[in-house]
């Protein structure tokens, strides 16, 4: 399998970062990065991973199944994180979300007809302060409410 | 980036840098004191700088307030396997989000914190354990530390000690189980976040099995302050035993809610209505969840009281990892704490039964009971199940769902009535203040 050349450069850098025989440490790294930009984990990316770390691949899609955010399911180009835990509840999180399923009209891990987004209801990710917030893809976004949020996903529409 | 607007009645020694002008770089933090503690300590000796880490009364950031110079101590620093320093960057407890500011406002503190402690323990490389959303947190940390090895504040020989560290770092990838300190260690060995039986501790066998000094971000972060300024100079900040200030998130039904740093001991009641402007629209506070979700939470009338870890042990509650949940007179405690079971439901690792099927078994009583659909027994069930699980799993993630859990029916057992036999949620129709 190839990838791209940043891509090698920072499995080649990972495979660095841990001791002689330790490579396994890579695996989840690895795949996360590589999910970016393949779109999936997909079972010829379990393959090389493991090729690449010298575990199996039965190793391999034991660490898939067990963290959230690695998907063997392709995701919307833009995919819309909300958060509904404690801090956001509080301050319109549910809202935020149920407003985002009916705009986009889709569901928890949905993607639309047009690939272009996907919608995941996700736990705390670390901005309560600043609350209801939400992740597209990596960026984060804060005091959210619904009419930022129909501003925010009408704009990346006009960016596709 | 700083996100909130800070207050005046901070005490600004961890955050001191922040809203500098390119405060993550090193020449920034070289104008204002950076890395002179880690040439003190190599002075120093390790053993004075542990020493002056127990004056210091700093105890972990995580959630747990363990002394941290105790921790440092008890690493076999003579042991001939190599030693490691881990950073818990995983910031997983909701209401929490200070970590993630204090990495990215000030980069070169955290990689000083380690740079000492591996001096201490005679490690020589240190791993950043981010979790995955934090991407770019993860770059800022990483132009930080390529910075500090074009200038040879990382890598051999640094500034002539002698000392050699490297410091990388590591991406998680969703998983808050991975917080807790064992199972983020099998986490940065290509595993599932699966705990490990202790002891051994991660001090005698952690990475690798082999020695590891494992702190969260605010720990590390406090320590070249320390150094620098002395461990009294800390320790008189706090209270006795509770040492320095500490970033406190104030999340909720709030005028200003955000990260500020106050003196350890802070009261509460203060820090809600000075710090964060008092509850929003005018309304009564109810509760408060004093230091993240796994917390017993507050009534108001408990909430006169000392932030500090001994204080809040006290009141059978906790200080954790620093958030503070703020929730007016309506909010509906059953969703309170159906949503904070959700979450650990979630979270559950699965290895051990009492937490994967307790979770799992509270989330649907209370989701019964919120929807109306509860009986009598049901109130005293939640409470009884919950309590079954304090102890009785493999990690503490199983005390982190139950311990809430049951002071959100000791305390609120009228509002738990209030849902049975067909009610509807007597605060639904509220909607929520925005
Ligand atoms: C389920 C669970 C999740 C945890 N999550 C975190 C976390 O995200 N960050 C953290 O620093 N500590 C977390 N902890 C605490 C760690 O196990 C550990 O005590 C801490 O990182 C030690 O550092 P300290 O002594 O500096 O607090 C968690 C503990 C449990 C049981
Ligand atoms: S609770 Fe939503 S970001 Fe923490």
């Amino acid at each position: 399998m190839t990838f791209s050349p940043e891509l090698e450069a920072k499995f080649e850098k990972l495979l660095k970062s841990y001791p002689p025989g330790r490579q396994r440490s890579a695996v989840v790294p690895m795949l996360l990065y590589a999910q970016d930009e393949l779109g999936s984990v997909t079972g010829e990316l379990v393959e090389e991973v493991a090729r690449r770390t010298g575990i199996t691949p039965l190793e391999v899609n034991e660490v898939v199944s067990y963290y959230s955010m690695l998907s063997r399911q392709p995701r919307g180009k833009y995919h819309i994180q909300i958060c509904t835990n404690i801090s956001c509840l509080l301050t319109g999180g549910e809202e935020l979300w149920e407003h985002a399923c009916r705009k986009l009209g889709i569901g928890n891990k949905e993607v639309t007809p047009d690939g272009q987004f996907s919608l995941e209801e996700v736990e705390c990710i670390g901005a309560c302060s600043w609350a209801p917030a939400l992740q597209v893809n990596y960026e984060f976004h804060h005091h959210m409410t619904p009419e930022k949020l129909d501003r925010l996903i009408d704009n990346l529409r006009k960016a596709v | 980036m700083l996100y909130n607007e800070p207050s005046p009645l901070e005490v600004k020694v961890l955050t001191r840098r922040f809203g500098l002008p390119n405060s993550q770089s090193l020449d920034t933090y070289l104008a204002s004191d950076g890395y002179k503690a880690f040439r003190k300590a190599v002075e120093m000796g390790p053993e004075k700088v542990l020493e002056e880490l127990k004056v210091s009364n700093l105890r972990g950031r995580g959630g747990a307030g363990f002394p941290t110079g105790m921790k440092w101590g008890f690493v076999p620093r003579n042991s001939p396997k190599p030693k490691y320093v881990v950073v818990n960057a995983d910031e997983g407890e909701p209401g929490t989000c200070k970590d993630r500011l204090l990495m990215e406002n000030d980069p070169h503190q955290l990689l000083e914190g380690m740079l000492i402690a591996g001096f201490v323990v005679d490690a020589h490389v240190g791993y950043i354990y981010v979790r995955g959303e934090y991407r770019y947190v993860i770059e800022i940390l990483d132009r930080a530390i390529a910075e500090a090895y074009e200038r040879g504040y990382l890598g051999k020989n640094i500034l002539g000690t002698g000392f050699d560290f490297d410091v990388y770092t590591h991406t998680g990838a969703g998983s808050y189980e991975c917080g807790e300190e064992s199972a983020l260690l099998e986490s940065l060995e290509g595993k599932r976040g699966v705990p490990r039986i202790r002891p051994p501790f991660p001090a005698v066998a952690g990475l690798y099995q082999c020695p590891t000094v494992l702190n969260n971000v605010e720990s590390f972060s406090a320590v070249p302050a320390i150094i620098r300024d002395g461990g009294a100079a800390f320790a008189a900040l706090g209270t006795p035993k509770n040492g320095g200030t500490r970033l406190f998130c104030i999340s909720g039904h709030v005028n200003k809610p955000g990260v500020y740093e106050l003196p350890m001991g802070f009261n509460l009641l203060r820090m809600i209505n000075e710090v964060a402007g008092g509850v929003r629209g005018g309304k009564k506070l109810k509760a408060v969840i004093p230091g993240g979700s796994s917390c017993p939470v507050l009534k108001a009338e408990e909430c006169d009281i000392s932030m500090d870890f001994d204080s809040l042990a006290k009141a059978k509650s906790m200080l954790g990892s620093g958030g503070v949940i703020v929730m007016d007179e309506d909010t509906c405690m059953v969703k309170a704490a159906l949503r904070i079971m959700r979450f650990y439901q979630h979270e559950s690792c699965g290895w051990c039964i009492p937490c994967r099927e307790g979770t799992l078994w509270l989330r649907k009583l209370l989701a019964r009971v919120h929807e109306g659909g509860g009986t009598q027994s049901d109130v005293p069930l939640i409470g009884e199940l919950a309590k079954n699980m304090l102890g009785r799993t493999f990690c503490p993630l199983g005390d982190a769902a139950a311990m809430p859990t049951i002071a959100f029916v000791e305390k609120f057992r009228e509002e738990f009535e209030a849902h049975l036999n067909g009610a509807p949620c007597p605060f639904e129709s509220k909607p929520v203040s925005a």
